[in-house]
């Protein structure tokens, strides 16, 4: 299979529970001490209806869903010559410690620069809630350092 | 957190930074924890070695996650429409980390009070480990 032809491909849908412990370890563990992300009576007083998840989490979520990097598998990449190039989250609602987030994942784009010494792989993982809400979308951009033959 | 006039902000106003000194080991080992990312790059400096690195690296989603803290220290997290950052260098423990964020455009985009910012996380050399850019709704 050529490179480009992996351009569109889709994964099947994934689900991950979003555990409550989970979120306050997350919380901890890159220093936030704001009280709404650890309980859910602060969450409630500021106005969230749970603990909302803080804003790079979504990325865990889709990690633990093994979706972060499984096209470099795929295409026979040697993970050591990758690099995550590039993180976006676009938000349409909130995330809540206690839910049930389903996610699939789309390659967008495949494209080399520097005569093909890099690649770049984009890939947009779009998220839902257990309400089927539009919650967020990731898109993720991995580098991928190539040898190119001289002459 | 104070109120925030949309009408006084400007581009080339600054918000407040976000400084994370010495960034420690241990904090890397329970990101790895919390984060899922188990990649030994970032716990063990013999694997990271074997990679070609010097020594361990911190993990770019907790300098992005430290980027975040600073977007969610000025403005509450229902605020943010959307972000993205480019991993541009690495950080490495003890190194102290700097998030910042200028603003480059006040807008209005759907019905919304809408700015738009640069963002950075800086080493103690400032030499930047992450660049993007940042839309908040002021409401």
């Amino acid at each position: 299979m050529a490179d480009a032809d992996y351009i569109g491909k889709e994964y099947p849908s994934f689900s991950v529970d979003v555990e409550k412990g989970r979120v306050k370890m997350f919380a901890n563990a890159i220093g936030e001490e704001n009280p709404i992300y650890s309980d859910e009576e602060a969450a409630k007083n500021a106005g969230y209806k749970g603990i909302p998840v803080p804003p790079t989490f979504p990325f865990t979520i889709t990690m633990e869903a093994g979706q972060s990097f499984n096209i470099l598998e795929d295409m026979g990449i040697d993970v050591t010559t990758a690099m995550h190039g590039e993180q976006g989250f676009t938000y349409y609602d909130h995330i809540y410690a206690g839910d049930t987030v389903t996610g699939s994942q789309k390659i967008t784009d495949i494209y080399e620069k520097k005569g093909g010494a890099l690649q770049f792989i984009e890939a947009v993982i779009e998220l839902r809630n257990q309400n089927d809400v539009h919650v967020c979308d990731l898109r993720s951009v991995i580098v991928v350092r190539r040898q190119v033959a001289e002459g | 957190m104070s109120e925030i006039n949309f009408s006084e902000l400007n581009a080339g106003d600054a918000i407040p930074e976000l400084v994370t000194p010495n960034v420690s080991r241990s904090q890397l080992a329970l990101f790895a924890g919390a984060s899922g990312d188990h990649n030994p790059i970032h716990l063990d400096d013999e694997e990271a070695k074997k990679g070609g690195l010097p020594g361990v690296i911190v993990h770019g989603m907790l300098s992005m996650a430290l980027l975040g803290r600073v977007l969610t220290n000025w403005v509450p997290q229902h605020q943010l429409r959307g972000w993205n950052a480019r991993f541009v260098s690495m950080a490495f423990p003890g190194d102290t980390i700097t998030c910042k964020g200028v603003i480059t455009e006040t807008t209005i985009e759907n019905d919304e009070n809408r700015v738009k910012l640069d963002i950075s996380v800086e080493n103690q050399k400032g030499d930047n480990i992450l660049v993007g850019t940042a839309d908040i709704a002021i409401i």
